[in-house]
């Protein structure tokens, strides 16, 4: 789906989207970096609850196609002006990483 | 083909900082027109390694040769080195402390994340003096 339907339906604040257009195809849960970059598949939206410079550093890694942050996570200014930067997507969304996915999943149906 | 050759100084125990060199050589990768999945593979090795030396090893150098068909990573440090190499690979093994686990470090998963990528992984760490990690990634 697109990310603009997948900004939608989790009711995210856009923090920095790049390409709204972006086509998201795959998703990945978890907040530690090693577990990200051996296992998230390139293009995936990657929930996550953490919020530091280096959450960045491993998207772009990995190819993640967007952030999400959760929980209503706050992301520092550093991972702002990084993903700015690097043009990387990254949205926050207030519901926690399952209900983000179960949005996620009814979305794409 | 003359091979490009590369030196990064590598901080200790600086996050923001953290992977600034795999991103330098990521960039280079790419002005060269390297495919991207072997870049990945290369900047993920790499970032890797990298982070061990800022939390583990006390900061370094890494020393990078590019050639037409692979990459030697070579990240040196002078740290506290590891006393069994077989259980440091181990899958999940971390003797990160909390507060490194918090910044989502310390996973355990960045030697198995390293033999993954790299064709070629080698160490080399003697405890009281540091560790030197050699890394090869051929381009497919
Ligand atoms: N450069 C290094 N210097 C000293 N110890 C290291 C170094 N690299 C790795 N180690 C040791 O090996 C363990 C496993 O490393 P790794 O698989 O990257 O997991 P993590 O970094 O998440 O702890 C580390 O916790 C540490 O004890
Ligand atoms: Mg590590």
């Amino acid at each position: 789906m697109k990310l603009s339907k997948l900004i939608d339906a989790l009711k995210a604040t856009k923090v920095n989207v790049v390409d709204k257009d972006f086509e998201v195809t795959k998703g990945y849960c978890g907040d530690f970096l090693s577990f990200v970059m051996g296992k998230a598949p390139s293009g995936c939206a990657w929930f996550t609850v953490m919020t530091n410079i280096n959450v960045c550093a491993v998207a772009t890694l990995a190819e993640v196609g967007v952030i999400v942050v959760c929980e209503g996570a706050k992301s520092t200014p550093e991972l702002v002006d990084k993903a700015k930067a690097q043009d990387v997507n990254l949205i926050e969304t207030k519901y926690d990483i399952f209900e983000a996915v179960k949005r996620y999943i009814a979305a794409e149906a | 083909m003359e091979n490009l050759h590369f030196e990064y100084e590598v901080a200790g125990n600086n996050f923001s900082q953290a992977g600034m060199a795999s991103d330098a050589v990521k960039s280079t990768l790419k002005k060269m027109g390297i495919a991207s999945e072997d870049i990945r593979r290369v900047a993920i090795a790499m970032y890797e390694g990298e982070i061990n030396m800022v939390i583990h090893g006390g900061g370094g150098v890494a020393v990078i040769d590019i050639f037409f068909d692979h990459i030697e990573i070579k990240l040196i440090d002078h740290g506290k080195g590891i006393e069994n190499i077989e259980l440091a690979m181990t899958p999940g093994y971390s003797t990160a402390e909390d507060e490194i686990r918090a910044l989502g470090f310390g996973a355990g998963m960045g030697l198995p994340n390293m033999k993954k990528y790299a064709d070629v992984l080698e160490i080399e760490s003697e405890v009281g003096v540091g560790t030197t990690v050699y890394i090869r990634v051929d381009f497919h």
